[in-house]
């Protein structure tokens, strides 16, 4: 039986070890080494890319990462929860709607983000649109600046919120509902007493699916911000690339990384007390 | 009679089916009334338009004299104990029995606490209060849901069938508590269920359902021992069907010499017995190939398969049916 158990789970091990432990293990010891001149790492190791995580210069970046994502993470939930209420109740139809939430990932994501650049630089459709109706006389700046690097997680990540709410709220038995409007309960207070309580599993999982890509976004930021503004996956990018500095880079990933661990753990034992995740 | 609600000509028609064709009933203040029927007879669905799930296709709802059709459930005076209970997970049992009291039972408050300790105790849950309804037994779980709707003091409490979640056992003992509890709080329970005895023994007066409409209303024994149809005296226990109307086996009985006169019988054969306890049911067959059943004491003599005997009753115990059942 254990050996039965342990042939099923050598392919799992295997890939494991080959794509996750031994990268991981690749990147700790380049955080530890020095940086090479023209990238790639030398010795003698040291811990200088540590100690240059503290700079405060870095932990405004880190801040900031935190707010967007934070923020963006909430307005896919402000946004995700009517729409996967709409959905469950959609009865024959929920299948079509479901579809329609995915097929965003028929195309490339660079392809779709250039696409609202183009819908919204100053040149771009919306301008053209409000200038031809009269609202503005200016075109209004709605690219590069911290509402478009939002807005941009939130299309990109609003199907991760949706799936796992919808999944949550098609379970809830109608009965409850029921029972809530015969115990007295307008529409509303069964909403906030009721269906929102009961989908708190749906919802920490979206919100943990959708606020640790945002986390670690670097495409979003770099061209919907417009490298103004800098998130912490531009700055991991950069190390790589033009700064050449592969320890730092390196030391930065791991840093974030066991931070959205933890963040996830409190989170996983949060929801275990509870029994709901 | 004080009534307290009143369904009038009430219909629900869905697509291609008739739910709940043409009902008419009253209901007294204070009365323990139970909705018999097979399964899918439109029990659930005429309670459900009377607690407002569901709208009346055609037909008239009336509460404390009030027409309530188109009132929102939370506008109306009733609750509900469901098949299922509907406890609301997250929430501790004093949590679910508060619910309604902040949504429905504002008239209380000032004395919530008071309520909910009563109710807590009417159902024998004081120390349990604070558990969840998945840390509760079957039991228990149904007795949350009484208390959930008891302690608004609604003017008639509907129950579906509150007792089908029980294990047999444990049905007989809650249906008596049921009953001394409906007596106790002097609140009108509109009850349902297909079970025939549970219906029987509860209700003060009950209805019989057959496809969505109302074969016959009366008391227990009205309904028991003078059925109006076919369908009511079959849905009420065995019958023997004879060729004037029928018998329940009760009344029917064997002897291995014809009785006297007076009596009606006929020859027969024994086909089988079955020992019940505090009575023998045996199976005849007639001449004619038909088979009835007798019950008979115990202390009787024993009848073997084979054995050629007589079947008797008599005339008055006939039962005859002036509304025929559509089949
Ligand atoms: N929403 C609906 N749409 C269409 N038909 C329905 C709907 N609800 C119920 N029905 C039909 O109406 C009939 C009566 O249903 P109802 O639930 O009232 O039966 P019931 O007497 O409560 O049966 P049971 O004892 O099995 O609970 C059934 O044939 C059912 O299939
Ligand atoms: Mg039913």
């Amino acid at each position: 039986m254990n050996r039965l158990r342990n042939a099923f789970l050598a392919p799992a091990w295997v890939v494991f070890t080959l794509l996750f432990f031994a990268p991981l293990a690749v990147i700790a010891a380049y955080s530890l080494a020095t940086r090479g001149t023209y990238g790639g790492v030398s010795a003698p190791a040291s811990l200088e890319s540590w100690v240059r995580l503290a700079d405060p210069l870095y932990l405004v970046i880190l801040l900031r990462s935190f707010a967007l994502a934070g923020v963006a993470t909430f307005i896919c939930l402000l946004l995700g929860f009517p729409l996967a209420l709409f959905i469950a109740r959609a009865g024959a139809r929920r299948n079509l709607y479901l579809q329609l939430v995915i097929v965003p990932f028929w195309t490339s994501f660079l392809v779709r983000t250039y696409a609202w650049m183009f819908l919204l630089r100053e040149t771009g459709l919306v301008n053209s649109a409000l200038m031809a109706l009269g609202l503005t006389r200016e075109p209004l700046p709605l690219l590069y600046n911290n509402g478009a690097v939002i807005l941009g997680l939130v299309y990109g990540y609003l199907p991760f919120m949706v799936l796992p709410l919808y999944a949550t709220l098609e379970r809830m038995d109608r009965a409850l509902l029921e029972a809530a409007a015969d115990l007295g309960a307008r529409s509303w207070s069964a909403l906030w007493r009721v269906v929102i309580p009961l989908s708190a599993p749906g919802i920490r999982a979206g919100s943990v699916l959708v606020f640790i890509p945002c986390l670690g976004a670097y495409l979003t930021p770099d061209l919907m911000g417009g490298g103004k503004t800098i998130m912490i996956g531009n700055l991991v990018q950069n190390q790589f690339t033009t700064a050449r500095d592969w320890p730092f880079g390196s030391a930065l990933s791991l840093a974030l990384m066991v931070i959205v661990m933890v963040l996830l753990m409190a989170l996983v034992r949060r929801g275990g007390e509870e029994g709901m995740l | 009679m004080d009534t307290v609600l009143t369904l009038q000509a009430v219909s629900k028609q869905y697509p291609g089916h008739r739910a709940v064709d043409n009902i008419t009933l009253e209901i007294a203040r204070g009365e323990f009334f139970s909705l018999l029927g097979p399964s899918g007879c439109g029990k659930t669905t005429a309670l459900r338009m009377i607690a407002g799930f569901e709208e009346p296709t055609s037909g008239d709802v009336f509460l404390g004299g009030e027409r309530i059709n188109g009132k929102r459930p939370y506008e109306r005076n009733v609750s509900t104990v469901f098949q299922s209970y509907a406890l609301f997970p997250h929430l501790t049992v004093r949590g679910n029995i508060e619910f309604g009291l902040r949504h429905k039972g504002k008239r209380f408050a000032g004395e919530m606490d008071r309520r909910i300790r009563a109710a807590l105790e009417m159902v024998h849950l004081e120390n349990k209060e604070n558990r969840r309804p998945a840390e509760l037994s079957g039991g228990e779980r149904q007795r949350v849901a009484l208390a959930r709707s008891l302690v608004l003091e609604p003017e008639v409490l509907l129950l579906d069938e509150p007792l089908s979640a029980l294990d047999p056992k444990l049905r007989k003992q809650v249906r008596l508590e049921l009953k001394s509890l409906q007596r106790r709080v002097g609140i009108t329970f509109l009850f349902i269920t297909h079970d025939q005895e549970e219906a029987l023994s509860l209700s003060d007066r009950m209805a019989v359902m057959n496809r969505g409409a109302v074969e016959q209303i009366g008391t227990p024994e009205e309904i028991y021992l003078k059925p109006r149809s076919r369908f009511v005296a079959s849905f009420l226990g065995g019958m023997n069907w004879i060729d004037s109307g029928g018998l329940r086996p009760e009344v029917t009985h064997l002897g291995a010499e014809p009785p006297g006169d007076g009596e009606r019988s006929l020859p027969a054969t024994v086909v089988h017995s079955v020992f019940l306890g505090n009575f023998v049911q045996v199976q005849v067959r007639l001449a004619s190939g038909e088979t009835m059943i007798a019950e008979t004491g115990r202390r009787d003599v024993a009848f073997r398969n084979g054995d050629a005997v007589h079947i008797w009753w008599r005339a008055e115990d006939e039962l005859h049916f002036e509304a025929e059942a559509r089949k």
